[in-house]
């Protein structure tokens, strides 16, 4: 059980301000997801939960500590972190990628004990990627990738998972198979999961919270049915939203949307 | 077209390669290097035969062939082990630090500040021992890096590779020309051009007492390192992900790659192409784990390096041509072939 909130967070670069006093919190054993338009500062914000980017002021507390008080080994033993399309070097196997999920447990020279490889195979067993242990990572499919960085992640057996914008450059067969993956390590293994998702539709569908951000502050933050409405996207997105609801999961859904005469959705 | 197929034949050639376990690569490189070894220092302008090679090795008579050999040849040949691993393993580590294919500390303002260090300090301080000329080296190749880093790292997108690379290009050539322009001035130019022009004639036991046990602890401290390198040249955010404490193992990799690369300057002075050269070589066979590069590397870039030195004294015996000059010629095709290839380094 981990326990995760901001407090007063303000995070910026030089003299521009990203994220503006931001407090919230992430619901235990929930998939939360954040979202917005371009530059409202949700992969900001993602960072700076992580210790990616620090924050100007303010602080965000992980079961009840400063995540600047945590030595970040141990931090990585209880935060796992998706970023936004990561490069990996041409070469290098599946294999050897998802070993370095086991960093937070090693020391020195780094041998991988019985355990470690144990959590490994659990790992590529439950991503479905197994079979390609010993391929290259950059000759895998992205949907493929994207599943293997989903292991690295899991190799660090954390409670909580952050992932920047999973699905993006995936087709929608492959958005749907990792965010299905997602759901069931929720489900499953009781995971929390936090991730920024461009999508409304598909974090309406499978999250059960939603923080909806503009220019850095929180419009809205609760269940899908409260974030997922005409007025919220209209102000976030700057949309005429029609909600309906989806025939196959029951959540609300945006049908259709129209710009609103007389606004730019770029300010 | 066939760029698709050489891309083919070798994606089937590194799943082939990945079969083969470490420690069996790791032997035939040993047995590589040996090898090399051993024709280095039976052939060139003065011939010995292995049976020579042996007794000099072994007994304590003198004689002029064994004065040769154990005077100019064991030393130069185990000169030229040393920095070919030395300069190969800097490179390999730059790479995965900048996550820049092109990186070599040649490129990177290192080489060219220890060798403007050289200059000043032969130019100022005549009667410095070799030892201070190899202090002289680390200062200088600190110095350069600082600078490239330091202007690479102006605005907040830290070691942008691009940014690097055009930083290194401009710190090399106005170190280059602080070098000539001392040397000039205080008329050494040709003992430095002598060290710079970049040969291991006239390498001693020395020189090689004070360098040896430097590079030999660099390159311990690299196999050692060589696990957060992989983790670094992942991803900056998924090094930190995973708990590295990303800064201080930058700096602590690029200190062992200063002390390398110093290391080489101050034995033969500048020496491009091989140190991006080797660890492009090594990756087909043994993948991109910095686990496996790096030790490949260091014996690889050892076999080559005595290898060209080879080359160098026998080509044209019984005068020398300079293994810069061939390390060039071979390495220049290959830069322009990693530029062609651009960024498919990474995927």
């Amino acid at each position: 059980m981990v326990q995760i909130y901001t407090e007063n967070l303000h995070i910026g670069y030089g003299e521009r301000t990203i994220v503006e006093d931001l407090t919230v919190q992430i619901p235990e054993n929930r998939i939360t997801a954040i979202i917005g338009a371009n530059g409202c500062g949700k992969s900001t914000l993602l960072k700076a939960m992580t210790r990616i980017i620090a924050a100007q002021s303010g602080s965000v507390i992980i079961d009840g500590k400063r995540i600047t008080e945590i030595k970040t080994k141990e931090l990585a033993k209880k935060m796992a972190i998706l970023p936004q399309s990561p490069e990996c070097p041409a070469g290098l196997t599946v294999g050897e990628l998802v070993s370095y999920g086991r960093y937070p447990y090693q020391k020195g020279f780094g041998h991988l004990t019985q355990k470690d490889r144990d959590v490994i195979h659990w790992a590529l067993e439950v991503t479905g990627v197994s079979a390609f242990k010993n391929h290259p990572v950059d000759a895998l499919s992205g949907g493929q990738r994207q599943r293997v960085w989903i292991a690295l992640a899991l190799a660090q057996e954390t409670d909580v998972i952050f992932l920047d914008e999973p699905t993006t450059y995936l087709d929608i067969a492959h958005q749907l198979e990792v965010l299905e993956l997602l759901k069931r390590l929720n489900d499953e293994q009781q995971r929390t999961i936090v991730m920024v998702l461009h999508d409304i539709n598909q974090a309406a569908r499978f999250c059960d919270y939603i923080i909806a951000l503009k220019n850095g502050r929180i419009v809205k933050a609760g269940t899908c049915e409260d974030v997922i409405q005409a007025d919220v996207l209209r102000e976030v997105f700057h949309i005429e939203a029609v909600i309906g609801t989806d025939p196959l999961t029951g959540k609300p859904l945006c049908t259709t949307y129209n710009l609103i005469k007389g606004e730019t959705a770029y300010v | 077209m066939e760029f698709l197929f050489l891309t083919k034949i070798k994606k089937k050639m590194s799943g082939f390669m990945h079969a083969f376990s470490f420690t069996y690569k790791l032997f035939i490189a040993l047995i590589l290097l040996i090898v090399t070894f051993i024709l280095a220092l039976t052939f060139g302008a003065a011939d010995l035969d292995m049976a020579k090679v042996f007794h000099a090795f072994f007994s304590h008579k003198t004689n002029e062939t064994f004065n040769i050999f154990r005077e100019i040849r064991l030393p130069r040949e185990i000169g030229a082990i040393l920095v070919g691993a030395a300069l190969s393993v800097s490179g390999a580590i730059i790479q995965g630090l900048t996550r820049n294919p092109l990186a070599d500390p040649g490129l990177l303002g290192l080489t060219a500040g220890a060798n403007a260090a050289l200059a000043v300090t032969m130019a100022f301080v005549p009667t410095a021992s070799y030892l201070w000329l190899t202090v002289a080296c680390f200062i200088g190749a600190a110095a350069g890096g600082l600078m490239v880093f330091g202007i690479g790292a102006v605005k907040k997108s830290l070691f942008s590779p691009v940014r690097m690379v055009l930083a290194g290009v401009a710190i090399t050539a106005f170190l280059e020309a602080i070098a000539q322009g001392v040397a000039l001035t205080f008329k050494i130019s040709k003992d430095v051009s002598m060290w710079t022009a970049g040969g291991l004639v006239g390498t001693t036991w020395h020189q090689l007492q004070i360098i040896t046990p430097i590079i030999l602890i660099g390159l311990f401290l690299a196999v050692a390192l060589s696990r957060q390198l992989t983790i670094l040249s992942l991803n900056e955010e998924v090094a930190i992900a995973v708990g590295q404490k990303t800064l201080q193992i930058k700096i602590l990799l690029l200190i062992i790659v200063i002390i390398l690369t110093g290391c080489a300057v101050a034995l033969v002075g500048n020496m491009a192409f091989i140190g991006l050269m080797i660890p492009h070589l090594v990756r087909p066979f043994v993948g991109t784990d910095y686990r496996f590069v790096i030790p490949i590397s260091a014996l690889f870039g050892a076999s080559f390096m005595s290898l060209a030195d080879l080359l160098g004294r026998t080509i044209h015996a019984p005068y020398e041509t300079p293994v810069a000059a061939i390390i060039t010629i071979l390495g220049l095709p290959f830069f322009l072939y990693v530029v062609r290839k651009g960024g498919q380094l990474r995927s």
